[in-house]
Protein backbone atom coordinates (compact mmCIF):
# COMPACT_ATOMS: atom_id res chain seq x y z
CA UNK A 1 0.00 0.00 0.00
CA UNK A 2 1.08 3.52 -0.76
CA UNK A 3 0.47 6.31 1.73
CA UNK A 4 -0.14 9.77 0.30
CA UNK A 5 0.53 12.25 3.08
CA UNK A 6 -2.20 14.80 3.68
CA UNK A 7 -0.86 17.67 5.79
CA UNK A 8 -3.29 20.30 4.59
CA UNK A 9 -1.46 21.69 1.56
CA UNK A 10 -2.86 21.17 -1.87
CA UNK A 11 -5.39 18.94 -3.44
CA UNK A 12 -4.73 15.24 -3.66
CA UNK A 13 -7.60 14.20 -5.92
CA UNK A 14 -5.55 13.80 -9.11
CA UNK A 15 -2.67 12.12 -7.34
CA UNK A 16 -4.96 9.55 -5.75
CA UNK A 17 -6.71 9.02 -9.11
CA UNK A 18 -3.41 8.46 -10.91
CA UNK A 19 -2.54 5.56 -8.62
CA UNK A 20 -6.00 4.10 -9.18
CA UNK A 21 -5.38 4.43 -12.94
CA UNK A 22 -2.24 2.28 -12.74
CA UNK A 23 -3.98 -0.26 -10.52
CA UNK A 24 -2.16 0.50 -7.28
CA UNK A 25 -3.80 0.89 -3.91
CA UNK A 26 -3.04 4.27 -2.42
CA UNK A 27 -4.66 5.97 0.51
CA UNK A 28 -4.60 9.58 1.58
CA UNK A 29 -3.79 9.88 5.26
CA UNK A 30 -3.21 12.35 8.08
CA UNK A 31 -2.14 9.59 10.49
CA UNK A 32 1.62 9.13 11.08
CA UNK A 33 1.00 5.52 12.13
CA UNK A 34 -0.58 4.77 8.74
CA UNK A 35 2.50 6.21 7.04
CA UNK A 36 4.75 4.00 9.15
CA UNK A 37 2.64 0.98 8.14
CA UNK A 38 2.71 1.73 4.37
CA UNK A 39 5.10 0.12 1.85
CA UNK A 40 5.86 3.41 0.16
CA UNK A 41 5.32 7.08 0.86
CA UNK A 42 4.28 9.99 -1.35
CA UNK A 43 4.99 13.48 -0.06
CA UNK A 44 2.97 15.92 -2.18
CA UNK A 45 2.67 19.67 -1.79
CA UNK A 46 1.90 22.99 -3.40
CA UNK A 47 2.25 26.45 -1.92
CA UNK A 48 4.96 28.07 0.15
CA UNK A 49 7.89 26.10 1.63
CA UNK A 50 7.95 27.71 5.09
CA UNK A 51 4.27 27.13 5.74
CA UNK A 52 4.36 23.55 4.42
CA UNK A 53 7.47 22.60 6.43
CA UNK A 54 5.83 23.89 9.59
CA UNK A 55 2.59 21.98 8.93
CA UNK A 56 4.54 18.80 8.22
CA UNK A 57 6.36 19.10 11.55
CA UNK A 58 3.31 20.16 13.55
CA UNK A 59 1.32 17.08 12.54
CA UNK A 60 4.16 14.73 13.42
CA UNK A 61 4.69 13.64 9.81
CA UNK A 62 8.17 15.09 9.37
CA UNK A 63 9.58 12.77 11.99
CA UNK A 64 7.90 9.63 10.59
CA UNK A 65 8.81 10.40 6.99
CA UNK A 66 12.45 11.00 7.87
CA UNK A 67 12.68 7.85 9.98
CA UNK A 68 10.99 5.64 7.36
CA UNK A 69 13.12 7.04 4.54
CA UNK A 70 16.31 6.44 6.52
CA UNK A 71 15.22 2.81 6.95
CA UNK A 72 15.06 2.48 3.19
CA UNK A 73 11.31 2.76 2.59
CA UNK A 74 10.77 4.26 -0.89
CA UNK A 75 9.75 7.91 -0.61
CA UNK A 76 8.71 10.15 -3.50
CA UNK A 77 8.40 13.91 -3.04
CA UNK A 78 6.40 15.77 -5.68
CA UNK A 79 6.76 19.48 -6.53
CA UNK A 80 6.94 21.27 -3.15
CA UNK A 81 7.13 17.79 -1.64
CA UNK A 82 10.44 17.28 -3.46
CA UNK A 83 11.74 20.63 -2.25
CA UNK A 84 10.93 19.67 1.34
CA UNK A 85 13.37 16.73 1.03
CA UNK A 86 16.24 19.22 0.76
CA UNK A 87 18.23 20.69 3.65
CA UNK A 88 17.10 24.25 3.29
CA UNK A 89 14.99 26.69 1.27
CA UNK A 90 15.41 30.39 0.62
CA UNK A 91 11.78 30.96 -0.36
CA UNK A 92 10.81 34.17 1.45
CA UNK A 93 13.33 33.81 4.28
CA UNK A 94 15.31 30.79 5.30
CA UNK A 95 13.60 27.53 6.19
CA UNK A 96 14.81 24.11 7.20
CA UNK A 97 13.73 21.06 5.20
CA UNK A 98 13.90 17.35 6.01
CA UNK A 99 17.56 17.06 4.98
CA UNK A 100 17.13 13.77 3.09
CA UNK A 101 18.66 15.25 -0.08
CA UNK A 102 21.77 17.37 0.16
CA UNK A 103 21.21 20.83 -1.33
CA UNK A 104 19.16 24.00 -1.12
CA UNK A 105 16.07 25.45 -2.78
CA UNK A 106 16.59 28.82 -4.43
CA UNK A 107 14.53 31.14 -6.67
CA UNK A 108 14.61 30.24 -10.37
CA UNK A 109 15.03 33.98 -11.04
CA UNK A 110 18.57 33.75 -9.60
CA UNK A 111 19.47 30.90 -11.93
CA UNK A 112 18.16 31.96 -15.34
CA UNK A 113 18.61 34.83 -17.74
CA UNK A 114 16.28 37.78 -17.44
CA UNK A 115 13.19 38.11 -19.58
CA UNK A 116 11.94 34.54 -19.12
CA UNK A 117 8.58 34.20 -17.47
CA UNK A 118 8.35 33.04 -13.88
CA UNK A 119 6.95 30.59 -12.79
CA UNK A 120 8.41 27.96 -15.09
CA UNK A 121 5.05 26.64 -16.22
CA UNK A 122 4.16 24.17 -18.94
CA UNK A 123 5.51 21.04 -20.62
CA UNK A 124 9.28 20.71 -20.78
CA UNK A 125 11.63 17.90 -21.81
CA UNK A 126 13.55 15.90 -19.21
CA UNK A 127 17.26 15.73 -19.87
CA UNK A 128 18.70 12.74 -18.06
CA UNK A 129 22.04 13.14 -16.31
CA UNK A 130 24.71 10.41 -16.28
CA UNK A 131 23.48 9.16 -12.92
CA UNK A 132 21.59 5.88 -13.41
CA UNK A 133 17.99 6.15 -12.27
CA UNK A 134 15.47 3.59 -11.09
CA UNK A 135 12.64 6.12 -11.10
CA UNK A 136 13.00 6.74 -14.84
CA UNK A 137 13.41 3.16 -15.98
CA UNK A 138 10.02 3.19 -17.76
CA UNK A 139 10.50 6.50 -19.63
CA UNK A 140 13.09 7.90 -22.01
CA UNK A 141 15.41 10.86 -22.22
CA UNK A 142 13.60 13.83 -23.81
CA UNK A 143 10.11 12.85 -22.62
CA UNK A 144 7.94 15.82 -21.66
CA UNK A 145 6.48 16.43 -18.22
CA UNK A 146 4.38 19.22 -16.72
CA UNK A 147 6.01 21.84 -14.48
CA UNK A 148 4.70 24.67 -12.31
CA UNK A 149 7.30 26.20 -9.99
CA UNK A 150 9.20 29.38 -9.13
CA UNK A 151 11.93 27.82 -6.97
CA UNK A 152 14.23 24.87 -7.65
CA UNK A 153 16.99 22.70 -6.20
CA UNK A 154 20.67 23.74 -6.20
CA UNK A 155 23.88 22.28 -4.82
CA UNK A 156 22.56 18.74 -5.24
CA UNK A 157 24.70 17.56 -8.19
CA UNK A 158 25.28 14.05 -6.79
CA UNK A 159 21.57 13.25 -6.66
CA UNK A 160 20.25 14.93 -9.83
CA UNK A 161 18.81 12.46 -12.35
CA UNK A 162 17.23 14.99 -14.73
CA UNK A 163 17.18 18.66 -15.58
CA UNK A 164 14.95 20.77 -17.82
CA UNK A 165 16.26 23.58 -20.00
CA UNK A 166 14.76 26.98 -19.14
CA UNK A 167 17.45 29.58 -19.60
CA UNK A 168 19.57 27.18 -17.52
CA UNK A 169 19.34 23.48 -16.72
CA UNK A 170 16.87 23.48 -13.82
CA UNK A 171 16.95 20.53 -11.43
CA UNK A 172 13.88 18.46 -12.29
CA UNK A 173 14.33 15.19 -10.44
CA UNK A 174 16.58 13.75 -7.74
CA UNK A 175 17.30 10.25 -6.50
CA UNK A 176 19.43 9.11 -3.59
CA UNK A 177 19.01 5.48 -2.56
CA UNK A 178 15.31 5.06 -2.00
CA UNK A 179 14.58 8.79 -1.71
CA UNK A 180 13.13 10.25 -4.92
CA UNK A 181 11.89 13.67 -5.90
CA UNK A 182 10.12 15.14 -8.95
CA UNK A 183 9.91 18.89 -9.35
CA UNK A 184 7.22 18.35 -12.01
CA UNK A 185 3.78 16.76 -11.57
CA UNK A 186 3.76 13.11 -12.68
CA UNK A 187 0.01 13.03 -11.99
CA UNK A 188 -0.44 15.74 -14.66
CA UNK A 189 2.15 14.48 -17.15
CA UNK A 190 0.05 12.03 -19.15
CA UNK A 191 1.39 8.53 -19.84
CA UNK A 192 4.98 9.58 -19.11
CA UNK A 193 3.95 10.63 -15.61
CA UNK A 194 1.99 7.43 -15.01
CA UNK A 195 5.05 5.41 -16.09
CA UNK A 196 7.17 7.22 -13.52
CA UNK A 197 4.62 6.35 -10.83
CA UNK A 198 4.59 2.73 -12.07
CA UNK A 199 8.37 2.54 -11.65
CA UNK A 200 8.08 3.97 -8.15
CA UNK A 201 5.36 1.46 -7.23
CA UNK A 202 7.53 -1.47 -8.28
CA UNK A 203 10.35 -0.62 -5.86
CA UNK A 204 10.97 -2.62 -2.75
CA UNK A 205 11.86 -1.59 0.77
CA UNK A 206 15.54 -1.41 1.55
CA UNK A 207 16.74 -2.30 -1.97
CA UNK A 208 18.78 0.40 -3.63
CA UNK B 1 12.64 24.49 -23.60
CA UNK B 2 9.02 25.01 -22.65
CA UNK B 3 6.79 23.79 -25.46
CA UNK B 4 3.93 25.69 -27.04
CA UNK B 5 0.63 24.35 -25.77
CA UNK B 6 -2.36 23.33 -27.90
CA UNK B 7 -5.59 23.53 -25.93
CA UNK B 8 -9.05 22.36 -26.99
CA UNK B 9 -11.92 24.06 -25.22
CA UNK B 10 -15.11 22.16 -24.41
CA UNK B 11 -18.38 23.94 -23.63
CA UNK B 12 -20.49 21.92 -21.24
CA UNK B 13 -24.20 22.42 -20.62
CA UNK B 14 -26.05 20.23 -18.11
CA UNK B 15 -23.13 17.84 -18.07
CA UNK B 16 -22.95 17.35 -21.84
CA UNK B 17 -20.54 18.82 -24.38
CA UNK B 18 -22.15 21.33 -26.69
CA UNK B 19 -20.92 21.31 -30.29
CA UNK B 20 -19.38 17.83 -30.24
CA UNK B 21 -20.09 16.61 -33.74
CA UNK B 22 -18.15 14.07 -35.65
CA UNK B 23 -15.44 11.85 -34.28
CA UNK B 24 -14.04 8.63 -35.55
CA UNK B 25 -13.96 5.89 -32.96
CA UNK B 26 -15.96 7.83 -30.43
CA UNK B 27 -19.37 6.49 -29.51
CA UNK B 28 -20.62 9.45 -27.54
CA UNK B 29 -19.21 12.78 -28.67
CA UNK B 30 -21.22 14.73 -26.15
CA UNK B 31 -19.68 12.96 -23.17
CA UNK B 32 -17.09 15.29 -21.63
CA UNK B 33 -15.23 12.28 -20.27
CA UNK B 34 -14.95 10.48 -23.60
CA UNK B 35 -14.16 13.59 -25.57
CA UNK B 36 -11.56 14.62 -23.00
CA UNK B 37 -9.92 11.21 -23.17
CA UNK B 38 -9.93 11.38 -26.94
CA UNK B 39 -8.16 14.75 -26.93
CA UNK B 40 -5.71 13.58 -24.30
CA UNK B 41 -4.83 10.59 -26.52
CA UNK B 42 -4.41 12.90 -29.53
CA UNK B 43 -1.80 14.98 -27.73
CA UNK B 44 -3.75 17.93 -26.31
CA UNK B 45 -1.51 19.64 -23.75
CA UNK B 46 -4.31 20.83 -21.54
CA UNK B 47 -8.10 20.85 -21.54
CA UNK B 48 -10.43 23.72 -20.82
CA UNK B 49 -13.94 22.94 -19.65
CA UNK B 50 -16.38 25.77 -19.79
CA UNK B 51 -19.59 25.37 -17.82
CA UNK B 52 -22.28 27.30 -19.65
CA UNK B 53 -25.10 26.00 -17.46
CA UNK B 54 -27.25 28.59 -15.73
CA UNK B 55 -29.09 26.41 -13.21
CA UNK B 56 -27.92 25.04 -9.86
CA UNK B 57 -28.81 21.50 -10.97
CA UNK B 58 -26.69 21.87 -14.08
CA UNK B 59 -23.83 23.19 -11.98
CA UNK B 60 -23.94 20.18 -9.67
CA UNK B 61 -23.98 17.92 -12.71
CA UNK B 62 -20.90 19.74 -14.00
CA UNK B 63 -18.88 19.10 -10.84
CA UNK B 64 -19.81 15.41 -10.96
CA UNK B 65 -18.63 15.23 -14.55
CA UNK B 66 -15.46 17.12 -13.68
CA UNK B 67 -14.57 14.54 -11.00
CA UNK B 68 -15.13 11.82 -13.57
CA UNK B 69 -12.86 13.61 -16.05
CA UNK B 70 -10.12 14.15 -13.48
CA UNK B 71 -10.25 10.48 -12.49
CA UNK B 72 -9.27 9.39 -15.98
CA UNK B 73 -7.33 12.22 -17.64
CA UNK B 74 -3.87 13.10 -16.40
CA UNK B 75 -3.07 16.40 -18.07
CA UNK B 76 -3.76 19.88 -16.68
CA UNK B 77 -7.43 20.83 -16.51
CA UNK B 78 -8.73 24.38 -16.51
CA UNK B 79 -12.29 25.13 -15.57
CA UNK B 80 -14.30 28.25 -16.24
CA UNK B 81 -17.87 29.48 -16.30
CA UNK B 82 -19.86 30.67 -13.34
CA UNK B 83 -16.83 31.44 -11.17
CA UNK B 84 -17.90 34.34 -8.96
CA UNK B 85 -16.54 33.59 -5.50
CA UNK B 86 -13.60 31.92 -3.77
CA UNK B 87 -16.06 29.14 -2.88
CA UNK B 88 -16.53 28.53 -6.60
CA UNK B 89 -12.76 28.06 -6.90
CA UNK B 90 -12.89 25.61 -4.05
CA UNK B 91 -15.78 23.70 -5.61
CA UNK B 92 -13.98 22.96 -8.89
CA UNK B 93 -10.46 22.53 -7.45
CA UNK B 94 -11.78 19.80 -5.15
CA UNK B 95 -12.99 17.95 -8.23
CA UNK B 96 -9.54 17.86 -9.75
CA UNK B 97 -9.24 21.14 -11.69
CA UNK B 98 -5.72 22.61 -11.72
CA UNK B 99 -6.56 26.12 -12.82
CA UNK B 100 -9.69 28.21 -12.64
CA UNK B 101 -10.61 30.75 -15.23
CA UNK B 102 -12.46 33.93 -14.27
CA UNK B 103 -14.16 36.42 -16.56
CA UNK B 104 -17.38 38.24 -15.62
CA UNK B 105 -16.83 37.28 -11.97
CA UNK B 106 -13.60 39.28 -11.90
CA UNK B 107 -15.23 42.23 -13.66
CA UNK B 108 -18.00 42.34 -11.07
CA UNK B 109 -15.56 41.89 -8.19
CA UNK B 110 -11.87 42.46 -9.03
CA UNK B 111 -10.92 41.45 -5.47
CA UNK B 112 -11.83 37.89 -6.40
CA UNK B 113 -8.56 37.59 -8.33
CA UNK B 114 -6.51 38.78 -5.37
CA UNK B 115 -8.28 36.57 -2.84
CA UNK B 116 -8.10 33.45 -4.99
CA UNK B 117 -4.43 34.00 -5.85
CA UNK B 118 -3.57 34.44 -2.20
CA UNK B 119 -5.37 31.25 -1.26
CA UNK B 120 -4.44 28.95 -4.16
CA UNK B 121 -1.39 30.59 -5.73
CA UNK B 122 -1.04 32.76 -8.86
CA UNK B 123 -0.57 29.72 -11.10
CA UNK B 124 -4.13 28.68 -10.32
CA UNK B 125 -5.86 31.86 -11.44
CA UNK B 126 -6.49 32.36 -15.15
CA UNK B 127 -8.03 35.55 -16.49
CA UNK B 128 -10.22 35.04 -19.52
CA UNK B 129 -10.74 38.38 -21.24
CA UNK B 130 -13.28 38.91 -24.05
CA UNK B 131 -11.96 41.85 -26.04
CA UNK B 132 -13.37 43.85 -28.94
CA UNK B 133 -12.31 46.98 -30.75
CA UNK B 134 -14.68 49.88 -30.20
CA UNK B 135 -13.75 53.05 -32.10
CA UNK B 136 -10.19 51.80 -32.38
CA UNK B 137 -9.79 51.03 -28.68
CA UNK B 138 -9.61 47.53 -27.15
CA UNK B 139 -12.52 47.20 -24.73
CA UNK B 140 -13.38 44.46 -22.24
CA UNK B 141 -16.74 42.80 -22.74
CA UNK B 142 -18.72 40.93 -20.11
CA UNK B 143 -21.53 38.36 -20.10
CA UNK B 144 -20.17 36.16 -22.85
CA UNK B 145 -19.23 39.11 -25.04
CA UNK B 146 -22.64 40.76 -24.98
CA UNK B 147 -21.95 43.76 -22.77
CA UNK B 148 -19.34 46.47 -23.23
CA UNK B 149 -17.87 47.29 -19.82
CA UNK B 150 -16.17 50.39 -21.19
CA UNK B 151 -12.89 49.31 -19.59
CA UNK B 152 -9.71 49.56 -21.63
CA UNK B 153 -8.54 45.97 -22.14
CA UNK B 154 -4.76 46.19 -21.82
CA UNK B 155 -5.01 48.18 -18.61
CA UNK B 156 -7.57 45.70 -17.24
CA UNK B 157 -5.27 42.76 -17.97
CA UNK B 158 -2.29 44.54 -16.43
CA UNK B 159 -4.32 45.28 -13.32
CA UNK B 160 -5.46 41.67 -12.98
CA UNK B 161 -1.90 40.38 -13.36
CA UNK B 162 -0.71 42.74 -10.65
CA UNK B 163 -3.44 41.32 -8.41
CA UNK B 164 -2.26 37.77 -8.96
CA UNK B 165 -3.53 36.39 -12.27
CA UNK B 166 -1.01 33.78 -13.41
CA UNK B 167 -2.12 33.34 -17.00
CA UNK B 168 -4.24 35.29 -19.49
CA UNK B 169 -6.56 33.94 -22.17
CA UNK B 170 -7.13 36.60 -24.81
CA UNK B 171 -10.42 36.01 -26.65
CA UNK B 172 -10.73 38.35 -29.56
CA UNK B 173 -14.41 38.89 -30.30
CA UNK B 174 -13.37 40.54 -33.57
CA UNK B 175 -11.72 37.41 -34.96
CA UNK B 176 -13.80 34.77 -33.16
CA UNK B 177 -15.67 32.56 -35.59
CA UNK B 178 -14.14 34.29 -38.64
CA UNK B 179 -11.54 31.51 -39.06
CA UNK B 180 -9.08 33.85 -40.67
CA UNK B 181 -6.33 33.64 -38.07
CA UNK B 182 -5.68 34.78 -34.51
CA UNK B 183 -5.83 38.48 -33.61
CA UNK B 184 -2.08 39.13 -33.80
CA UNK B 185 -2.36 42.85 -33.24
CA UNK B 186 -4.35 42.46 -30.03
CA UNK B 187 -2.12 39.61 -28.79
CA UNK B 188 1.06 41.60 -29.43
CA UNK B 189 -0.19 44.39 -27.18
CA UNK B 190 -1.05 41.97 -24.39
CA UNK B 191 2.34 40.23 -24.67
CA UNK B 192 4.11 43.58 -24.35
CA UNK B 193 2.06 44.52 -21.30
CA UNK B 194 2.47 41.44 -19.09
CA UNK B 195 5.04 38.79 -18.22
CA UNK B 196 2.77 35.84 -17.52
CA UNK B 197 1.76 33.16 -20.05
CA UNK B 198 -0.58 34.42 -22.78
CA UNK B 199 -3.05 32.07 -24.46
CA UNK B 200 -4.44 33.06 -27.84
CA UNK B 201 -8.09 32.37 -28.55
CA UNK B 202 -10.47 33.23 -31.35
CA UNK B 203 -9.93 33.04 -35.07
CA UNK B 204 -8.05 29.82 -35.77
CA UNK B 205 -9.28 28.31 -39.02
CA UNK B 206 -6.43 26.07 -40.12
CA UNK B 207 -3.03 24.74 -39.08
CA UNK B 208 -1.17 27.64 -40.68
CA UNK B 209 -2.91 30.04 -38.30
CA UNK B 210 -1.07 28.37 -35.42
CA UNK B 211 2.30 28.46 -37.20
CA UNK B 212 1.81 32.14 -37.95
CA UNK B 213 0.79 32.80 -34.35
CA UNK B 214 3.86 31.22 -32.76
CA UNK B 215 6.30 32.53 -35.38
CA UNK B 216 5.03 36.11 -35.31
CA UNK B 217 4.58 36.28 -31.56
CA UNK B 218 7.16 34.11 -29.77
CA UNK B 219 5.86 35.33 -26.42
CA UNK B 220 2.49 33.64 -26.93
CA UNK B 221 2.53 30.38 -24.98
CA UNK B 222 -0.53 28.55 -26.23
CA UNK B 223 -3.25 28.42 -28.84
CA UNK B 224 -6.80 27.60 -27.81
CA UNK B 225 -9.65 26.61 -30.11
CA UNK B 226 -12.95 24.80 -30.01
CA UNK B 227 -14.89 24.11 -33.19
CA UNK B 228 -11.98 23.44 -35.56
CA UNK B 229 -10.88 20.64 -33.24
CA UNK B 230 -14.41 19.43 -32.54
CA UNK B 231 -15.32 19.32 -36.22
CA UNK B 232 -12.05 17.62 -37.10
CA UNK B 233 -10.97 20.44 -39.43
CA UNK B 234 -7.66 20.50 -37.60
CA UNK B 235 -6.37 17.32 -36.01
CA UNK B 236 -4.16 17.97 -33.00
CA UNK B 237 -1.68 15.24 -33.94
CA UNK B 238 -1.20 16.65 -37.45
CA UNK B 239 -1.00 20.18 -36.08
CA UNK B 240 1.79 19.26 -33.69
CA UNK B 241 3.72 17.40 -36.36
CA UNK B 242 3.48 20.46 -38.57
CA UNK B 243 4.59 22.83 -35.80
CA UNK B 244 7.55 20.57 -34.98
CA UNK B 245 8.49 20.59 -38.68
CA UNK B 246 8.59 24.38 -38.54
CA UNK B 247 10.92 24.26 -35.53
CA UNK B 248 8.28 25.37 -33.06
CA UNK B 249 8.80 23.41 -29.83
CA UNK B 250 5.86 21.10 -29.09
CA UNK B 251 5.28 17.99 -27.04
CA UNK B 252 4.80 15.01 -29.33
Amino acid sequence: MIAIIDYGVGNLFSLKSSFAAIGTDAYVTRDPAAVAAADKIILPGVGAFGDAAKKLRDCGMAEVVTAEARRGKPLLGICLGMQLLFEKSYEYGEHEGLGLIRGEIRPIAEQISEGLKIPHIGWNALQFTEKPSRLFRCIKNGDHVYFVHSFSGTGCAESVIATAEYGAPLVSAVEDGSVFGCQFHPEKSGDVGLNILRAFCSMEVGKC
Amino acid sequence: MITKRIIPCLDVRNGRVVKGVNFEGLADVSSPVELGQYYSRCGADELVFYDITASAEGRALFTDILCEVARTIFIPLTVGGGINTVDDFDRVLKCGADKVSVNSGAIRNPKLVYEAAKKYGDQCVVLSADIKRVDGVFRVFAKGGRENTGMEAIEWIRQCVSMGVGEVVVNSIDTDGVKNGFDLEMLAEVCDAVNVPVIASGGAGCMEDFTTLFKTLPKVDAGLAASIFHFGEVKIKDLKTKLAGENIPVRI
